[in-house]
């Protein structure tokens, strides 16, 4: 079944439609939602609560205003960071700037850790801090090209360009 | 369209970043209908984003799935995007002012509509006034010129009397000699039936010699019934007669509607 089909029928409030979608991007949104929260099993509640979400609100998805994957993104960017403020009151801010996405597996104990960090190894290796900056903002925190250029102090036509070259890297990390 | 070009400005990873506007969106989907390459490109970045996300996932519990089955009843409305460290609050005014601004030209693009019309009507209305003051200024100089025509000391003055056909017809006719110019009264006269028309003779007596002056044409449309022409003739008496339109060679004596002599 192609994926047109499947959201067709996700859209018709079919579960096994929905069970798949899940299959297809639950380790990749709660991926995301650790990447802001840095608490495993508060992310996959939070996780649960955004696939909750986009079967009660499948009729809202519209094809045309972007990939399937980027709609259930920016619902569990909202999610996360919504948990993230009710949760460390103060800091929260101070850890959404801060903190990226990589933080989540430096330093902790890799035994312990579900985390896949040979994986993430493999595929930042030779990214520079920059451009895992960048693609944490865009990707993870969902900021805007303005909002990202402002944090990093880049002028804002730098972040298209450099985006595409940082994700290019990532793209040929993945080949090998 | 290069689509290398457009490949290369980065504007696919937005897309799949969810960064870009509504516009923008559509524009690529459109592109990516349009564009196999497009499509194949977008799908590329999303497996890279897919595979990375992935990687710093903390890994689901088996279970997972089926907790989200069981609460799929409940309803868990999505919240707008506002939940990020921004304030959006600014940029709503932005929307806000502009729309009361579209408001606000299209309402007085509407009133300049309306008062260019209202101007259009004024001036055709200020057009018929003025014309109409025209035409009773020479109503007031035809009366007058009329007044003076009658009141001339060489205007005879004859009265018409009602004959069998209608005893009650009257009519008066001012006759100058002086110039010959006459105008005839018909004010008492009844409307002539369709078809027909009155003639004014001029009548000499021994013998009774009829001569045709002229026809009283138009007498409805005349308001003031006053009719003006020439009369050359040694008249001695006038007479009027209804006769079929265009008139006739001689009088029908039948249709003498008013009769009158000229004194002596």
């Amino acid at each position: 079944m192609d994926l047109e089909t499947l959201i067709q029928n996700f859209q018709k409030k079919d579960t096994a439609a929905f069970q798949q979608l899940n299959k297809m991007y639950a380790e990749n949104i709660c991926g995301v939602i650790n990447g802001i929260l840095k608490n495993p099993e508060r992310s996959e509640e939070v996780c649960q609560d955004v696939f909750i979400k986009i079967w009660n609100n499948a009729k809202s998805y519209n094809p045309s205003k972007g990939r399937i994957f980027t709609w259930i993104l920016k619902i569990a960017r909202n999610a996360a960071i919504d948990e993230l403020r009710s949760k460390s009151h103060k800091n929260w801010k101070k850890n959404l700037y801060t903190d990226n996405f990589v933080g989540n597996f430096e330093g902790a104990d890799h035994n312990d850790s579900k985390v896949d960090s040979i994986g993430i190894e493999r595929l930042l290796k030779g990214l520079k801090q920059k451009c895992i900056q960048l693609i944490d903002l865009l990707y993870f925190k969902g900021f805007t090209q303005k909002e990202a250029a402002e944090q990093l102090d880049i002028p804002i036509g730098t972040v298209k360009t450099r985006n595409r070259s940082c994700i290019s890297q990532l793209r040929e990390n993945m080949k090998n | 369209m290069d689509v290398k070009k457009y490949i290369a400005s980065g504007i696919l990873e937005l897309y799949v970043a969810g960064e870009l506007s509504e516009e923008q969106n559509l524009e690529v989907h459109q592109y990516a209908l349009q564009y196999p390459e497009i499509k194949t490109e977008i799908e590329a970045i999303e497996s890279a984003v897919l595979e990375l996300t992935k990687s710093v996932s903390p890994g689901l519990s088996s279970k997972s799935f089926e907790n989200v089955k069981k609460q799929l009843g409940h309803v868990i409305p999505l919240e707008p995007e506002a939940s990020r460290p921004r304030a959006p609050f600014t940029s709503y005014i932005g929307w806000a002012a502009s729309i009361l601004f579209a408001l606000g030209a299209l309402w007085l693009y509407f009133e300049n509509t309306a008062l260019t019309s209202e101007i259009e009507v004024v001036t055709q209305e200020k057009q018929s006034l003025e014309e109409e003051i025209k035409r009773n200024r020479n109503a007031i100089v035809n009366s007058k010129e009329l007044l003076n025509a009658l009141r001339a000391q060489s205007v005879e003055v004859i009265a018409l009397g009602g004959q069998t056909v209608a005893p009650d017809a009257y009519a008066k006719v001012y006759w100058n000699k002086g110039n010959q110019s006459l105008y005839v009264d018909a004010q008492g006269l009844p409307k002539p039936p369709t078809g027909y028309a009155y003639q004014l003779w001029s009548l000499t007596l021994n013998p009774l010699t009829p001569t045709s002056i002229g026809l009283l044409e138009k007498f409805a449309e005349n308001e003031e019934q006053i009719f003006e022409f020439d009369n050359p003739n040694a008249s001695e008496a006038f007479g009027i007669t209804l006769e079929p339109e265009g008139g006739s060679e001689s009088p029908t004596l039948e249709q003498l509607y008013t009769l009158g002599a000229v004194g002596p």
